[in-house]
């Protein structure tokens, strides 16, 4: 039996990566110093879905909320197999917390319909909450199982899943549709194909392209620039290289819900945190000085 | 993420100075026709062709650095595994290897689009084999052997060709060269497996092969005597046969290296099977099409091992501390390095332009073939230009497999030097690069036939064809004007040296084949990294000191053929010793 899957994707500042100009004064991150990547456990979420779609058949479809710029990632998606990708931008949505933001994913997946899965990274490593996935779950009254290992077993319209959960495992089962949040471990990415990069390379968004317009006539009035970007798209989606672009009013958003007005979340204070060596200690190799160590460790709450 | 496309300097400054644009306009016919393949990943143009090459090589090299590579020990340890019924199953690392590389879709590396293939050029197929080889020598033979959908592109009927091509190029099958026998191994003319047909027709295979790698493969093509009352190459075919419950693997080699490359006895009872081509051109033509391809292949197999064992020996040299330092800056070792280094360079260089006149010579060929010139008077030049074409690559091709095998030993063998006591043990992989690596001068013709190849070219007239535009070229740098000049000298001494060994005794030139071709060799390479030089500075430093190192060398190997020395054949015995008693 087939199964349809949605994949949230996201492109992140690569953390792994980071230099001095990698925060903004005001504390936020500053994308433009570090490399934009795709958010890497959001590749083992695609690649939960393509296993599935290759297993039982089916649909896999990405969405990613961000930038035009954002159209990398879901590139890289179709390149792996996603059968469709749509990119939800739009500067109202700009500033999303995340809660505004796990609204308009909650939005963007209703529109899209029908579905059995919905998976998500467990955590971007920009902002590392595991907010989103969750907070999509409840907005779409689905069940949800965080921190995938392994799917079990899909039968009947029901699935059963390892979550992983640190210092054990436990195997869980609910009804679809459901959200998943999947973890480094599952699963090896697969590489992109190279036939389907040599075929969708060209593939973009139309805000991409409105981008690319801009950049080759810096002068042009916002009218010409759309007309010439709408052409071009035209001719991309007359060779099915036109990749969905949705905006808030496509997926009936709640403007009070996103972007600046329905973030709640407010940054209290950025601490510049820097770690130095200071001297060593030497612990005796003994029962008791192992015991000392320990509970040194305990006390500073390095431990428990 | 780890990429050994984009990690290396080298093969990054290659990829742009040679002209891959150029050679995407021959390989896609300018690109003015549109029936060279529906598939709905043509390049437009040029550039486009350029950048999914890019693309290609940037994906595969971050596969083989990121996936392959770590395998690679547990597979040389474990390897493959034979089944009591005949068959083979792989390692499960080997067959995850092979999924990646089918995931990442890179099958039909060759192949015409028409048949679900890329239609790369071979330089490009080069450097993928070369990538695969440096994270897991032994993988290569599986991807590599994907050669032989090359060979039955070539040769056999369209109906051969729709059955096995398009399951070449989604990577559902493997295969393998069928060809060495226990008593026909450099010998191919003494191939003696049956070949014979019922009274419809049908052609059926007896016999047993041996050696064969990959033998498991699901599609082989079988050298077997088709005409019992012939007895040299003559009587030789060649055969399309699938695997079957009449193909049984027997016994798997235990070797030295490439533990994750299964190499089999086969056993063939009755097994169906279909005529490639014309019969007795088995051996004559179509083999020898199909080594010439393979020794390109081995080549690329050898750059990709000895640059993984540079790596090795250049990290631990800087890491390594002893007298106080790091041990590279002890003399002895920094010449180690530095000529592990340029010898791996030379080999890419030499492998690299090998493969770009394989892709003049057989994109000439296809040409001609397919009836696509437009006119009487390009037909004669092309004609003329694929004579040129294909006497250079007889001897570029032997060159190149020789070369560079020998170079990966030798490199190899630096490797485990570096690292002294640590790298004979096995906590390092310099000793399986060195056993990985012993390989590529026996398999696919030795060494020595290479040279028996190439030494033809030496002598009458490939060296000086390939020569001459390079010493009429014009450089800036005086530097690079000397170094020529030197290479210039080199030719007229070494043509010197092959006169007089040709003037010699019946012998002496097979004899004295091995300096000729060294002497050759340095020519043409010490010509590459002058070209090479031209664009990029630090090859001027490299070019310099490969001549420095290789020249004197050079001098040797001729003084040493002008001394007529026969001995080694004229008092074999003498000199030989006697043969040891039994027991």
């Amino acid at each position: 039996m087939p199964y349809d899957s949605i994949v949230c994707v996201k492109q992140v500042p690569d953390t792994a990566n980071v230099t001095a100009e990698a925060m903004k004064e005001d504390g936020t991150v500053n994308r433009g110093a570090l490399p934009a990547i795709f958010n890497p456990e959001d590749l083992n979420a695609l690649e939960t879905a393509l296993e599935i779609k290759e297993r039982h058949g089916g649909t896999v479809t990405a969405v990613s909320m961000g930038p035009p710029k954002a159209g990398e990632v879901l590139r890289e998606c179709l390149y792996r197999g996603a059968d469709r990708a749509i990119l939800l931008t739009d500067r109202r949505a700009a500033a999303s917390d995340t809660l505004a933001t796990s609204y308009i994913l909650s939005q963007a997946i209703r529109t899209i319909g029908r579905y059995d899965f919905v998976f998500c990274g467990r955590q971007a490593i920009d902002g590392d909450t595991a907010q989103v996935g969750p907070q999509c779950a409840e907005k779409l009254g689905i069940p949800q199982i965080t921190y995938l290992e392994e799917v079990v077993a899909i039968q009947d319209r029901r699935v059963q899943i390892r979550r992983n959960m640190g210092h054990g495992w436990e195997i869980v089962e609910a009804a679809l549709p459901v959200l998943v949040t999947v973890i480094a471990s599952a699963n090896q990415p697969r590489p992109p194909s190279i036939r389907r990069v040599m075929r969708l390379k060209k593939a973009k968004v139309i805000a991409e392209l409105a981008a690319e317009v801009k950049d080759r006539m810096p002068d042009a009035a916002e009218e010409k620039v759309q007309a010439e970007a709408q052409r071009r798209a035209e001719e991309l989606k007359q060779r099915g290289l036109l990749i969905e672009q949705w905006g808030l009013d496509e997926i009936h958003a709640d403007l009070a819900r996103c972007g600046m007005a329905g973030s709640p979340t407010k940054v209290h204070r950025i601490q510049a945190i820097v770690l130095k060596k200071e001297g060593f200690v030497s612990v005796p190799d003994t029962e008791e000085g192992i015991r000392g160590l320990i509970h040194e460790l305990v006390v500073d709450r390095t431990l428990g | 993420m780890a990429n050994f496309f984009l990690d290396n300097d080298d093969i990054q400054f290659l990829f742009h100075h040679l002209d891959l644009a150029e050679l995407a306009r021959i390989q896609e016919d300018d690109f003015a026709r549109k029936d060279n393949g529906q598939a709905d990943y043509v390049p437009e143009d040029a550039a486009d062709a350029v950048d999914n090459y890019r693309r290609i090589l940037e994906i595969l090299g971050e596969v083989a650095a990121e996936m392959l590579a770590p395998n690679a020990e547990t597979i040389d340890r474990e390897g493959n595994l034979l089944n009591e019924n005949g068959t083979v199953t792989y390692h499960p690392l080997v067959q995850q290897n092979l999924k990646r590389l089918n995931q990442a879709d890179l099958m039909g590396f060759t192949l015409p689009r028409k048949y679900g293939g890329l239609n790369c050029p071979i330089l490009v197929y080069s450097m993928a084999n070369e990538l695969i080889s440096r994270a897991d020598c032994s993988l290569t033979n599986l991807f590599g052997l994907q050669g032989i959908a090359d060979t039955i592109n070539a040769f056999a009927s369209e109906e051969i060709k729709e059955m096995a091509l398009p399951r070449f190029a989604r990577g559902e099958v493997t295969g393998a060269m069928v060809l060495t026998e226990p008593d026909a191994g450099s010998d191919l003319q003494a191939v003696r497996l049956r070949a014979y047909q019922d009274e419809n027709g049908q052609w059926f295979l007896d016999g047993v092969k041996r050696f064969i790698t990959n033998g498991c493969g699901e599609i082989l093509l079988v050298l077997a005597r088709s005409e019992p009352e012939v007895s040299d190459g003559r009587g030789l075919s060649l055969f399309y046969c699938e695997r079957s419950e009449k193909v049984k693997v027997r016994h798997l080699e235990e070797k030295l290296g490439i533990h994750g490359s299964p190499t089999c006895e086969l056993v063939f009872d009755h097994a169906p099977a279909l005529l490639i081509g014309q019969r007795q051109r088995g051996l004559i033509t179509y083999v020898m099409a199909l080594m010439n391809g393979a020794r390109v292949g081995i080549a690329a197999q050898s750059v990709g091992v000895a640059e993984a064992a540079y790596r090795l020996a250049r990290t631990y040299a800087h890491t390594r501390q002893q007298f106080g330092g790091p041990i590279e800056r002890l003399p002895a070792v920094a010449e180690l390095v530095t000529d592990m280094k340029i010898e791996v360079e030379a080999g890419r260089a030499l492998l690299y332009e090998t493969s770009y006149v394989c892709d003049l010579e057989n994109n000439n060929l296809r040409v001609l073939e397919t009836g696509l010139c437009p006119d009487k008077d390009e037909e004669k030049q092309r004609k003329q230009r694929g004579r040129t074409l294909k006497r250079i690559n007889g001897m570029l091709t032997p060159m190149s497999k020789y070369y560079c095998s020998e170079m990966a030993l030798r490199v190899g063998n630096s490797a485990i030097q570096v690292l002294g006591g640590s790298g004979y043990m096995k906590d390092y992989s310099a000793e399986r690069y060195y056993r990985d690596a012993r390989i590529t001068t026996i398999y696919e013709g030795t060494s020595q036939l290479q040279v028996v190849a190439a030494v033809r070219g030496v002598s009458s007239g490939g060296l000086d064809a390939w020569c001459e535009p390079h010493e009429k070229r014009r450089y800036d740098v005086p530097l690079l004007t000397e170094l020529q000049q030197q290479l210039i000298d080199a030719r007229q001494r070494l043509h010197e040296a092959v006169q007089f060994a040709k003037s010699q005794a019946a012998g002496y030139l097979d004899l004295s084949g091995r300096r000729l071709v060294d002497a050759a060799i340095t020519i043409v390479i010490g010509h590459l990294f002058l070209d090479q030089a031209s664009a990029n500075d630090r090859k001027q430093c490299v070019a310099r000191r490969f001549l420095a190192r290789e020249l004197p060398k050079l001098k040797m190997n001729c003084e040493m053929v002008l001394s007529g020395d026969m001995t080694p054949m004229s008092e074999y015995a003498l000199l030989a010793g006697p043969v040891p008693a039994a027991g």
